[in-house]
This record gives structure tokens, sequence and C-alpha cells, in this order.
């Protein structure tokens, strides 16, 4: 019955089917959100759930962010269990009330005599003048927050079955997606299949540089790896972390402990970021293991500014953690191959698309 | 109403149609590399609201804002820089299309979250009232507005505090690409601030005249200490949600409601009214074009001479 040929599917539309089967699966899942069943269908990972499983359902929401996630509570404390959907992630701050004062403490503060199984899809914007209000990656601010689990799923595979998983979950599961990612195609089996929160996996195996990364910084920590290798002969451990709480700091360990350097990719502003609790959380475990200090690669401590003239060195990418690792193994840009590695690595297209076929929405 | 006042009228309608189609145009270009929400179809109410303002009076707007700030007297050469990310821009290329600012001419800023500046209006006629000024304030708010709570709040403590603000409801029927009856009980959306005891009216957005006149009224309302005042403006938005496109291909609207609503152009219906009565001769009409085709491209041609920021710029004005 399962196909295990293998079958490519976008990020995006691994949600749709992952979104899809849960629904067929459990009668109790609903899906609501701006746009959910309009033409654009959430940048299609929507597309065709309110024909099949009809509008009670699957529905278009008010823009009332903060009281229907209170709704979405309310509903799972009663027995059903919600998808909810923000275009961006910027417009779930008007929920930050009910996700932080009720969604993360009504189980602990009514002794666990209920629990709210809810998951909040939540997309970080970026490129072509987002701008300020609507490309920030705000993993960080919910994930300080003990009650919320937060998930930043990486791949198309991991985004299908840590869908599932948060939708099982029996706790608030904030479901971040980076807009970049929706392409971004792989292997994903046709069956339902769970990938569990809170564990780590290693995208690309190195002996010499630990990269824990987040999000799309996994996908272009891949990209740096691969051609590390093939031009240096340097070997990046990159480690998707897939889920920002939990963290799964043993498995960086374990990394850490064989490679003895660390960078810590993620796609936040510095100040605060999941990145910086990461290299903590290492340096108190394993301080006797590391041969350098490490390092955070994050974006700049100022909001995105929308001209592309001022953002186009905003985001780091693959260069900046092909150099930071460089950097760490004490080696310099004379090294052999850095400047076969550099002419690989180097942009394409415009830095404020994710590929030059791409014409949005962004 | 004065015969140059009616023209005066005219022109700042034609004058922000003329501004959005050639930045629709232009759009394809590449080089304007943010999101644009075009107000072509809805000038009217931008322009007849703000002709009953004085300078010193004070606009807050939304992501749809290019008719507002202009309407308000910004800057538009400021304007299509920002749009192209320049240094000279309204925001110095921090903000683009839809973060606009001209604080010389009263417009204190327009961003993009649904809602957002809607307190922030109130906030500005609390200080007018607390420092004892006599300026007003106007909020231009969507339909989709009324579904957020912060607004809500916002017209109770200004009704609770007689706040000189005068709130615009462009009703567009719309958000994004769906209904307001898929989004809303059925009733009118400016009995919800009778009911927190304002007086409202809802009219048709189309009229300028109209338009004008109704927010004369409330101004002169607001800035004698009679509190918030609310009215609601239908509208039809001509082109896309967002970009510079028509979107009739996607079918969420039907053609005819699209055709009724640009039958219904104010600018067509004003200058039809103005022809008749005499007010407005081809020759005046023409005159009126080629001023505001020449405006425009000079703001064209100011923009893109203009110079490009750096990262090291963004680095500053985090703090004041
Ligand atoms: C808090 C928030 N939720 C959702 C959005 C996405 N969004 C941008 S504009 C818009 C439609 C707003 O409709 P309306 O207020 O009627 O204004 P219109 O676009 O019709 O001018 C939506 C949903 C947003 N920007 N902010
Ligand atoms: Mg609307």
């Amino acid at each position: 019955m399962h196909d295990v040929a293998e079958r490519q599917l976008t990020f995006a539309e691994a949600i749709r089917e992952s979104l899809d089967q849960a629904m067929e699966k459990d009668s109790r899942v609903i899906v609501i959100g701006e746009g959910v069943p309009d033409p654009k269908a959430i940048f299609n990972t929507t597309a065709g759930l309110c024909q099949k499983y009809g509008a009670r359902r699957v529905f278009d929401m008010p823009l009332s962010e903060n009281g229907l996630t209170g709704a979405c509570i309310g509903a799972a404390l009663s027995g059903i269990r919600p998808v909810m959907i923000h275009q961006r992630i910027d417009f779930a701050l008007l929920a930050m009330d009910q996700l932080v004062n009720n969604a993360a403490k009504w189980h602990y503060m009514f002794n666990g005599k209920a629990s709210v199984p809810m998951v909040v899809r939540m997309i970080v914007g970026r490129g072509w003048g987002q701008g300020p209000q609507h490309s920030q990656s705000l993993q960080a601010m919910f994930a300080m927050v003990p009650g919320l689990k937060v998930v930043m799923p990486t791949t198309a595979h991991d985004a299908k079955g840590m869908m599932i998983a948060a939708i099982e979950d029996d706790n608030p599961v904030l479901f971040i997606e980076h807009r970049w990612l929706h392409h971004v195609s792989d292997n994903v089996p046709d069956y339902y299949y769970r990938v569990p929160i809170g564990q780590a996996r290693t995208l690309h195996e190195g002996s010499d540089v630990t990269v824990a990364a987040f999000s799309y910084m996994a996908f272009e920590a891949l990209i740096a790896a691969k051609s590390m290798s093939m031009e240096m002969g340097i070997g990046l451990d990159v480690i998707d972390m897939r889920t920002v709480r939990p963290l799964d700091v043993e498995s960086v360990l374990t990394s850490v402990r064989k490679t003895g350097r660390l960078i810590v990719a993620d796609t936040a502003f510095r100040t605060g970021s999941i990145a910086g609790e990461l290299i903590s959380q290492v340096v108190e475990q394993a301080f006797s293991f590391l041969k350098a200090p490490p390092v955070r690669i994050a974006s700049p401590d100022f909001p995105t500014p929308t001209s592309p003239f001022m953002a186009e060195d905003y985001y780091p990418g693959p260069q900046t953690i092909a150099d930071a690792a460089l950097d760490l193994m004490g080696k310099t840009k004379e090294a052999d191959g850095y400047r076969r590695m550099s002419a690989v690595l180097v942009r394409k297209g415009p830095h404020d698309a994710p590929n030059r076929e791409f014409s949005g929405p962004f | 109403m004065h015969d140059q006042t009616k023209r005066s009228l005219f022109s700042a309608m034609l004058r922000i149609r003329r501004v959005e189609e050639a930045l629709a145009t232009r759009y394809a270009e590449q080089m304007m590399r943010c999101p644009m929400h075009l107000c072509i179809g809805q000038e009217a109410i931008a322009v007849g609201v703000c002709a009953a303002l004085r300078k010193e009076d004070k606009v807050f707007s939304n992501h749809r804002a290019h008719g507002h700030y202009l309407a308000k007297g910004g800057d538009l050469s400021a304007m299509v820089a920002e749009l192209y990310g320049r240094v000279t821009g309204c925001c110095g290329g921090r903000g683009g299309s839809m973060h606009l600012v001209d604080l010389d001419v009263g417009f204190m800023g327009a961003t993009p979250i649904v809602g957002g500046t809607v307190p922030l209006a109130v906030g500005s006629a609390w200080a007018a009232s607390l420092k004892g000024t006599p300026d007003v304030t106007v909020s231009f708010l969507g339909d989709g507005c009324f579904e957020e709570g912060v607004v809500h709040e916002s017209l109770n403590f200004s009704a609770l505090h007689r706040l000189p603000i005068i709130f615009v409801c462009e009703n567009n029927d719309f958000s994004v690409y769906t209904r307001r009856d898929e989004r809303q009980p059925n009733r009118p959306i400016y009995r919800i601030a009778e009911a927190h005891g304002m007086p409202a009216v809802a009219a048709d957005g189309n009229d300028v005249e109209m338009v004008s006149s109704l927010v004369r009224t409330a101004v002169e309302n607001a800035r004698n200490g009679r509190g918030p005042q609310f009215l609601e403006f239908d509208a039809y938005r001509w082109r896309e949600h967002c970009g510079p496109d028509f979107d009739d291909h996607l079918k969420y609207r039907s053609v005819q409601e699209i055709e009724s609503g640009m039958n219904n152009c104010p600018i067509d219906r004003y200058r039809k009214v103005l022809l008749q009565s005499g007010c407005l001769d081809q020759q005046a009409c023409t005159g009126i074009e080629a001023q505001i085709r020449k405006e425009v491209s000079a703001a064209f041609e100011f923009a893109l001479a203009s110079s490009k920021p750096t990262i090291k710029d963004a680095w500053e004005k985090v703090y004041a």
C-alpha cells in the first residue's frame, strides 16, 4: 500500500496533504484563518480543503486574531482540534494575550485537568520589501513561554510529519513556516506519518564544525556544507533543529563533542534569539569540548528595512556560514578551494527573491 | 461651493488616479520592490475628507495609503522615491508603499497591520484635547477593521472622552478576496459607532462633494468639542488587493459587479457634473491633465535620480 518510491512534493504541498489527511482521519480537526478558502488558499497550503470537508470545518475568519485565538482555545478545551493560520507571524502578535496567558497556561494552572490541543501556523515573510511589519522571525518570543511548543520544520518531509504530530499533540503547538521554504521540494511519503516534535535531524555529516540551524537557515547551511566539503574538504555537521521548544540540545552536544566547534544559524534578530539560548546550554554542558568560542549567525539588530538597497546584506546566507566555519577552523580566505567555493555560493539572482523563477506572491 | 474649490476637488482626484496609474505601469519594471495597494476607484473619499481639513489637522492611514497621503498634501516626490527605496523617500527607504509619512502636512503615518493605527489616531486626538490645541484627527479605516478588537476599544475610548476625532470608514466590501458578509453579521458598520453614542452617517463615497460636505460638518463638530464623529463611505476597489493589476480572472467577484463598480467612477462622474455646469471645459481638463503629467514625470525623475541607501543607513534610527 505504501509507495516507497520517491515522490517529490513542495513544502507547501506537503502541508496541504498533511492537513487533508489529518482532517480525513479525525473529524475533530478544523482549519481556520484569513484567506483559507480564497483563490490563493494561503499560498496553496489549504487548496481544495473547503470543497472536500465543507465550510463548517474549513473557513475564512474575520480579521480578529486575538478573539479567534481565544475562540479556538475554547473550542480546543471542548473537544475540537483547531488549526489556525496567520499569513504572517506579525499578525499573530495581536493574539499574544490569548496565546501566552491562556493557551500556554491552561493545562498548568488548572492542575492538568484540561489541555489545549491546537496548532497555530505562522508564516515568516521575506523579500520584495516585506519590510518592518511583514518579515519578522519571532520564534524566540513565543519559545520563551513554558506551555507552548514551537516547531520550525525545514524540509517538506518534516513539514508533513510535524504537522501531523502537532495536530495529534495535546498541547498548543506553534508551527512556524518560512515563506521561502514553501516552494522547496523533498521526498514526501504519501501515507500518514509523524515526525516527532523535539528531535533534531542531521542534514549533512562532517567532523570539523557543527552548524545547528533553524528553518530557512538549515537550508542555507546545507548549501554551504555541500560546497565546503566539495571544494575545500571541510566537513560541516549540519543539524536541522526542527523544533525551537523543546530544544534538542542533546543532538547538538553529541555533535559538538565530535567537532569542538559550534555555529548556530537562526532566522531571527540576534539579540534574544534562540541561537543564544542554544549556545548557553552547550557552553553550560560541554564547555571543555569547545576549541573556540561558539558563533551566532542571525539577522542584525534592527528592523528589516523595505528598500532593496538597505536589505541587500541584511540576511546571512551560505557564504556567511562558510566564512564563519573557516574562521573557527583558523583558516583564511587564502585557503585552498575558497575561491572555487565562493564562486558556487555566490548569489545568482536578486537578493530579495528565493530564486530567479519565483515571482511571488511573497 | 466655489468653482475654484470644485476644480481643485476634481484635479486632486485626477492627480491621485494618474499617479497610481503611473505606479502600476512602472511596477512591471521591478524597480519598486515592495508590496503596493492601489486606491484606484476610491479617490473621492481621500480627496473629499482632506479638503475639509486644515494643514495642522492630523491623518492616520493604513496599507492603502497613497490617496490619503497625497490628498493631505504629502510630498509626491518623496512618496515615489520611497517606493523606489531611495534615501529621499519619505521614510528614507525604510518603509516602502505601505509605510508613508509626511509630518509637515499632518500625515502622521500609515502602516499595514489592520487596525493598527486606529488607536494612534485616538491618541493624537487625545493629545490635542490634553494640550488644548484646535486640531482634529482623521482615522482612515477599512471595513475589515471592524473585526479587530482594538477598533472597538478605540471607539469606546474616544466616545468616553469626547475626543476630536473623525473616523472615516472606507467600505469596499472586501478584505482581500473575502466579502464582508462572510466576515461580519448583516448590520451596517456605522451603527456600531452610533451605539457608542457618536454621530454616524453612511453615504456614497463616489460623490466627492457629498463626502466633503459631510466631513466639513463632522470636522466642525469635532473641533467644537462635540466629540468623535463617524462616517462610512461606500467604495469600490478596481484592481487587485495588492499589486498593480486587475484580478478579474480569479472570479471572486463577477464581471458585472466590476463593471458597475467602474461605471461609478468618482472622477468621471464629477467631470461630467463640472462640464455640464460649465465649471470646467474641455480645454481646462486638458490643461489639468498636462499639469499632472508633468508633475508625475518629475516625481519619477526625482526618485530615479536619488541616491540609494545602504545597509549602513539601515543601522541608524533604531532608537531616538
Ligand atoms: C492584523 C492583520 N491581519 C491581517 C492582515 C492581512 N491584510 C492586509 S490588508 C487586509 C485587508 C483589510 O481589509 P480592509 O480593512 O477592508 O481594507 P482594504 O484592503 O479593503 O482597503 C488584510 C486581511 C494584516 N495586514 N494585519
Ligand atoms: Mg475593505
